[in-house]
């Protein structure tokens, strides 16, 4: 085992110099590696937020909400869709998930069944029908629709692709720096904002569905009606905040909604002088509130932001250039964020905040401060003590194994960006501290092998090979222990696994090679005649 | 050259451990009862990442934190559990609360903050605020359970299939005594049981595994050189002969994460601290429960001896 053989040579220089090349950015202050040429690798160590100052948020798409907004919307597709093939139909109400509508005319049912199943709900890959619902007839004229058991899941998935969309669309405009946004799961999405340490404008600014609809006042509807709770079917009173009256009733079906505005911006009203909110129109968007406004001359319609009523203007005229002004109860601030939530987009549910966490910056920086500290006292005490029990030569070889595995270690992490967390540092540390076990199983199994009369060069082989099963079952238990963590663990506690999956690699690989080959080495050059162990 | 410049132990030490396997297995059973009992009562003193709710820091440097104050404040929000301290100097207090059910984690911290900011007046700060929904609390602190079962588990396969049963049965035994007892000393001294705590947890089971490995190792080996020697002398010599490495690995380990609990912060005390315990119980175990189990139980030791799988560059004569 102790030959020196040329692949054993080369791997080794190989690593050591991809070890050098890969830990230095860490080491070179940011000045000095800007100065370098392009080619030369800059990734530094990722700190975790932990270390770095930042905030982290956990939030989680309402599927609840989600649900039921889609039940919503499928009652009023389905009232649509017969209407307009002029089938006529009663008892439409939802229940328990299930839509349920009785057809008049019992001749009508096949043909209301086969209307409805193609034109209502979503489209769905792999589902019956290629939609997500599935409609049943019962009692011969009573259809009942209701979402496939694989809509929920498409829906959370839709819903977090768009969120994440929508979420970075707005936090871009914010202009703070840039957070990092990934989904997790089928129904989470984390978003981790580095240096960040009030996340409550981001909270506020991604907390807000901002779903905005123009519907039109029932005023059909008087106000005893609205204090007993009569409410025609089609209407819903909603919360007003605009400052005249507490609800209003108003239409379900909205004549325009926020998707089809191209841009918002926060002025002033050039009567008034209050802050405004300005808005436009897409081609579409335009056409539909062009015509609702001309037909409706003299009546009252609502703005809907997340089911409130911001105001609720009378149309004067018909509104037919695409554009507008939202009045309400705002300041400029709250005008510019309703302006900039608008912009963005509406997220297609609310989302939850299931988990947040904060580190200031200068938290931070403190635990970088300890993490060093202890790891360099931890490494001298390692390298004292390495020395006092295995003497200068075989002592010296250990901790030169060591430096190279520390400097493999961090070149591994910077190369992958793994993230560097506090318990990671632990870990690191640990990592040291077993990695030179490699090097005394070896060590002591060479004494054994030199007691019990072997040749010097004999023994060291027979300690290399020997201890070889012993370091490979030490080190798998402490790869699967890592593995578990990193498969079950939540982010600190990944870091820490993955610096500890990294270490025992590069450990063995140093313990064994590296000290192999200094050792092979110094017998070539001093063959000795005792070992001096 | 000169030898190495301090010896731990002789060449060669005879020491008999067998002998006081009984005495030890009484310590560690009642050890391990008194932990158990200690898990249900008084119980993990959990944190927020598996009990849920929130917690942060509160300052009002250069003022002195009106605790009193605080508390009626956080009062007033109707949530339940409510926990003000101060924290450190008197211008910081730490404080903890739950979501009310049903609650948003974030929206409840939120609204928490906007009302301390105005009872308590300017300046005031909030360092470090944290919240932990009841669901992801839950999902957390049931991984982290799997994790742990699961650990153990992998490890019974390893040693099983590496070795045999008897000695999956010791590895076995002596990492639930390092778990358990771990456990008790978590919760002597009151140590928070939180996601890192379990990876402290995790990497004893780690460490304990290892070292009782390169026992079993050598414990193998010599049950096939000294066909005819009793059991528990084979024991004592696999132990004995391992006994350096064991003692130099385990110094060093303990040390190095000595470092990291006096200079690390107290981010990481009770983590480093967790850690030693488990390596020092760890270490003990692998003399004391591992070997024992199997010398309770017996080897086959025939010519019919099962053999065990060869394992990467392992050359055994």
């Amino acid at each position: 085992m102790l030959t020196l053989s040329r692949w054993k040579i080369i791997v080794v220089t190989l690593a050591v110099i991809f070890g050098l090349v890969f830990t230095l950015p860490n080491l070179l202050p940011q000045r000095a590696l800007d100065a370098l040429p392009g080619w030369v690798p800059k990734q530094k160590l990722n700190l975790g937020l932990d270390l770095q100052g930042g905030s982290y948020l956990l939030m989680e798409v309402d599927t609840a909400a989600l649900r039921r907004e889609r039940l919503t919307n499928l009652v009023e597709d389905v009232r649509t869709s017969l209407r307009g093939e002029q089938i006529a139909f009663g008892e439409l109400r939802e229940a328990g998930g299930v839509i349920s509508v009785r057809i008049a005319d019992a001749a009508k049912v096949n043909d209301a069944a086969n209307l409805l199943r193609q034109s209502v709900g979503s489209p769905l890959v792999g589902a019956v029908g290629g939609r997500d619902i599935s409609v049943a007839t019962r009692d011969n004229q009573r259809l009942e629709i209701s979402f496939v058991a694989e809509a929920a899941k498409a829906d959370a998935a839709m819903a977090v692709e768009q969120s994440i969309e929508t979420i970075r669309r707005r936090i871009d405009s914010l202009g703070t720096k840039e957070p990092t946004i990934t989904r997790q799961g089928t129904d989470r999405i984390v978003i981790q904002a580095a240096g960040e340490s009030d996340p409550e404008k981001l909270k506020s600014v991604i907390g807000k569905t901002a779903k905005l609809t123009f519907q039109m006042v029932d005023e059909g509807v008087t106000p005893e009606d609205m204090a007993a709770g009569r409410i025609p079917p089609g209407s819903e009173m909603l919360p007003s905040e605009d400052g005249y009256v507490p609800a209003y009733v108003v239409r379900k079906r909205a004549v325009v909604s926020g998707d089809e505005l191209t841009d918002s911006r926060q002025t002033f009203d050039s009567q008034s002088g209050n802050p405004v909110v300005s808005f436009n129109f897409n081609g579409q968007g335009a056409r539909k509130f062009g015509d609702a406004t001309a037909r409706n001359i003299g009546k009252k319609f609502a703005i809907v932001l997340d089911g409130k009523i911001i105001s609720a203007p009378v149309i004067n005229g018909a509104i037919t250039g695409g554009s507008g002004i939202i009045t309400g109860n705002f300041t400029p601030e709250s005008a510019a964020e309703l302006a900039l939530l608008l912009r963005s987009g509406a997220l297609p549910a609310p989302l939850n905040v299931e988990e947040q966490r904060t580190v200031g910056a200068e938290l931070g920086a403190d635990a970088v401060k300890a993490g060093a500290i202890s790891t360099l006292v931890a490494f001298i005490t390692i390298v004292v003590f390495m020395l006092l029990a295995y003497g200068l030569l075989f002592g010296g070889i250990a901790v030169i194994a060591l430096l190279i595995n520390g400097m493999m270690i961090v070149a591994a992490m910077s190369i992958t960006q793994a993230t560097l967390t506090l318990p990671g540092i632990a870990g690191l540390i640990l990592t040291l501290a077993v990695a030179v076990d490699a090097n005394v199983l070896i060590y002591e199994r060479m004494r054994d092998e030199a007691r019990a009369g072997k040749s010097p060069i004999m023994a060291a082989d027979a300690g290399f090979s020997r201890a070889m099963s012993t370091i490979i079952d030490a080190n798998v238990t402490t790869l699967a222990a890592a593995a578990i963590m990193f498969a079950f663990g939540a982010g600190p506690v990944r870091g820490f696994a993955w610096t500890l999956s990294i270490g025992v690699f590069t450990s063995v690989f140093t313990a064994v090679l590296v000290s192999q080959l200094l050792i092979g080495w110094w017998f070539r050059a001093a063959r000795p005649k005792k070992l001096p162990i | 050259m000169a030898w190495p410049l301090i010896k731990l132990l002789p060449q060669k030490t005879n020491l008999t451990f067998v002998k006081f396997a009984r005495l030890m297995a009484l310590i560690s059973v009642t050890l391990v009862v008194a932990s158990l009992i200690g898990v249900f009562k008084p119980g993990l003193n959990m944190g927020i990442d598996f009990k849920g709710g929130s917690v942060m820091e509160v300052s009002t440097a250069p003022r002195a934190v009106d605790l009193a104050k605080v508390r009626t404040t956080l009062e007033a929000q109707g949530l339940g559990d409510v926990q003000v301290q101060e924290f450190g100097s008197p211008d910081r207090a730490l404080v903890r609360f739950q979501t009310p059910a049903g609650g948003d984690a974030g929206v409840t911290l939120t609204n928490v903050k906007n009302a301390l900011k105005q009872s308590l007046g300017d300046p005031v700060q909030f360092i470090n605020p944290t919240a932990v929904g009841p669901k992801v609390s839950g999902e957390l602190f049931r991984s982290g359970i799997i994790a742990l079962a699961l650990a153990i588990g992998l490890m019974f396969l390893y040693i099983w299939f590496r070795f045999e049963p008897q000695f999956g049965l010791g590895a076995v035994a002596g990492l639930l005594h390092d778990l358990i007892l771990t456990f008790g000393f978590i919760v002597l001294f009151k140590i928070e049981f939180s996601l890192n705590t379990v990876a402290a947890l995790l990497t004893v089971i780690g460490y304990s595994m290892n070292d009782t490995v390169v026992v079993f190792d050598r414990l193998r080996e010599n049950l096939r050189k000294y066909k005819k020697m009793p059991l528990g002398e084979v024991i004592d010599l696999s132990i004995n002969e391992t006994l350096s490495r064991t003692i130099i690995t385990g110094v060093t380990a303990v040390m190095a994460l000595a470092g990291l609990a006096v200079f690390g912060g107290e981010a990481l005390f009770g983590f480093s601290v967790v850690m030693i315990f488990g390596i020092i119980v760890g270490t003990y175990s692998s003399i004391y429960v591992g070997a024992p189990i199997i010398l309770l139980w017996g080897v086959k030791r025939g010519e019919d001896e099962a053999t065990p799988i060869k394992f990467g560059a392992a050359s055994r004569p």
